[in-house]
């Protein structure tokens, strides 16, 4: 069997597909690569299924060496690939014959690569998805150094004929996030619902998978009463009573106990993905359907 | 009822009570068109989130308001015994604060059907409803409460599924391996699980 060998994990190296649905009713969220757009794109290029598994790489700073004959494709955030110390292209489909060593760089741009390879990486699937949930510390555990993925035989299709797809280097300034009105708007009036808008919101450290905490003006209530825990999605903005908002990652508790002010769009969502600590965010409504 | 709205896949359906809440979510759960993904009941509200290729907000808001509430019975066949020692750190204390004996607590606990209303907080964190008691909150969570808890808050009972911070008032402790993340199903309890408790000496 095909594999792919870890020779250097990075900071932190997941296994993700497009994540779980309906196992909510265990207490388990979506999960999933947190850049979708990014991840469907890396299996397209390689002609998977879009439901394949591949690698969610943050930050970079790996190497992998291929066991068999691949096709793979890296996506996401931009840096300088190299196969066998010579560079190579993002965002189409590269092979690697066996034995070759595929290395990313630290990413300049961006937060988090991905890696598809074709046929996918073929571990057991836990509540229908191969997505380590970071939260409920379910499906594969992070790669380490020597770990051999198994890669499937479930590509359907072709290797597309594509030699470049375009696609925008992640954004280093200020980036325009989309969101509509959530359940408890109202909570915190007009006065604050306009502060949300108008102020530019810096991505805090504290910012993983599970959530993005983001800091700028406090978003103070007009209404003082304790929230009832109720279900929470990814891309939920949360207010903390210290006034503080969190956006909600893929792999956020199913129920959370503070307002939801506002939700992110899915494309937002995925743009999220790439902002780094540090970088400013500022907030739109989202119009039309 | 109220239906909020929740960014561009989901709505937010609130109820009067915990009772309705949870006779809404069974006839959701029992008639829920193709395109419904995702619903997530809590205490007052369920969340419902779909695959707007498949279904727009309008149609599902639409099927929320035609529910018939009320005619779904919620407790479903599946029964779940939980073995549990009364040794809890806060057992003396919700006993004073329900005015009874512990041995009158204890009884009560025993005694109740317990169903499981919704999972929140955790993987496998049930909410189990039915005790018709209602017990506050510590003022200060534990940092730590371990693994096989058995504890009150609210209007509910609740088993920590593992280690983890948590502000419940604990009764006692149970063996019972509530989430098992390596099954198909991982965990023990889901929501409409009836529940009891079975108590054993040390």
């Amino acid at each position: 069997m095909k594999a792919l060998r870890v020779i250097n994990p990075g900071a932190l190296t997941l296994v993700q597909d497009r994540g779980r649905s309906g196992a909510t009713a265990f207490g388990v969220g979506r999960s999933g690569a947190m850049d979708r757009a990014a991840m469907a794109l890396a299996n397209r290029l390689v002609g998977n299924p879009k439901d394949a598994a591949g690698l969610e790489i943050l930050l970079g700073g790996v190497e992998f060496e291929a066991l068999g004959d691949l096709w793979i494709a890296v996506t996401g955030s931009w840096g300088l690939l190299k196969v066998d110390d010579l560079p190579a292209e993002p965002n189409t489909a590269i092979r690697l014959n066996a034995g070759s060593r595929l290395k990313l760089p630290v990413t300049e741009h961006g937060l988090r690569f991905y890696l598809a390879i074709r046929g996918g990486v073929d571990l057991p699937p836990i509540l229908g998805s191969r997505s380590r949930d970071t939260l409920a510390m379910i499906g594969p555990d992070p790669l380490r150094a020597g770990d051999e993925l198994p890669i499937g035989i479930s590509s359907i299709d072709p290797i597309p004929v594509v030699d470049l797809v375009p696609v925008n280097i992640p954004d280093a300034g200020t980036r325009q996030i989309e969101v509509r009105p959530g359940p408890r708007r109202g909570w915190f009036g007009p006065e604050n619902w306009s502060k949300f808008f108008e102020a530019e919101w810096v991505v805090s450290q504290r910012s993983d998978r599970r959530g993005i905490r983001i800091d700028g003006p406090i978003l103070g209530r007009v209404k003082d009463e304790e929230l009832l825990s109720e279900g929470m999605l990814p891309g939920a903005i949360q207010v903390s009573p210290d006034g503080v908002p969190t956006i909600l990652g893929v792999d956020h508790p199913v129920t959370g106990g503070y307002p939801v002010i506002a939700v992110v769009t899915d494309p937002s969502l995925d743009a999220l993905a790439q902002v780094r600590p540090g970088q400013v965010i500022k907030f739109r409504l989202a119009t039309g359907r | 009822m109220k239906i909020m709205p929740y960014g561009d896949r989901a709505v937010l359906a609130e109820f009067e009570d915990l009772e309705s809440t949870i006779a809404a979510y069974a006839s959701m759960e029992d008639s829920k068109p193709s395109g419904v993904l995702g619903l997530v009941p809590a205490a007052r509200t369920v969340l419902v989130s779909v695959d707007p290729e498949r279904i727009g907000l309008r149609a599902l808001v639409d099927w929320i308001n035609s529910l018939e509430v009320g005619t779904a019975a919620y407790a479903d066949s599946k029964e779940v015994t939980i073995p549990i020692r009364y040794d809890g750190a806060d057992l003396e204390e919700v006993a004073k604060i329900l005015d009874r004996s512990t041995d009158s607590l204890i009884d009560w606990h025993l005694k109740t059907d317990w169903v499981c209303a919704f999972i929140g907080f955790a993987p496998g964190f049930a909410y189990l409803a039915g005790g018709g008691l209602s017990v506050p909150r510590l003022e200060t969570s534990r940092p730590e409460v371990p693994r096989g808890s058995v504890a009150l808050a609210g209007e509910f009972c609740g088993i920590y599924p593992r280690n983890s911070p948590g502000g419940w008032r604990i009764i006692g402790t149970t063996e019972a391996e509530l989430w098992d993340g390596e099954l198909e199903s991982p965990a023990l309890i889901t929501p409409r699980t009836r529940v009891k408790f079975e108590a054993v000496s040390r």
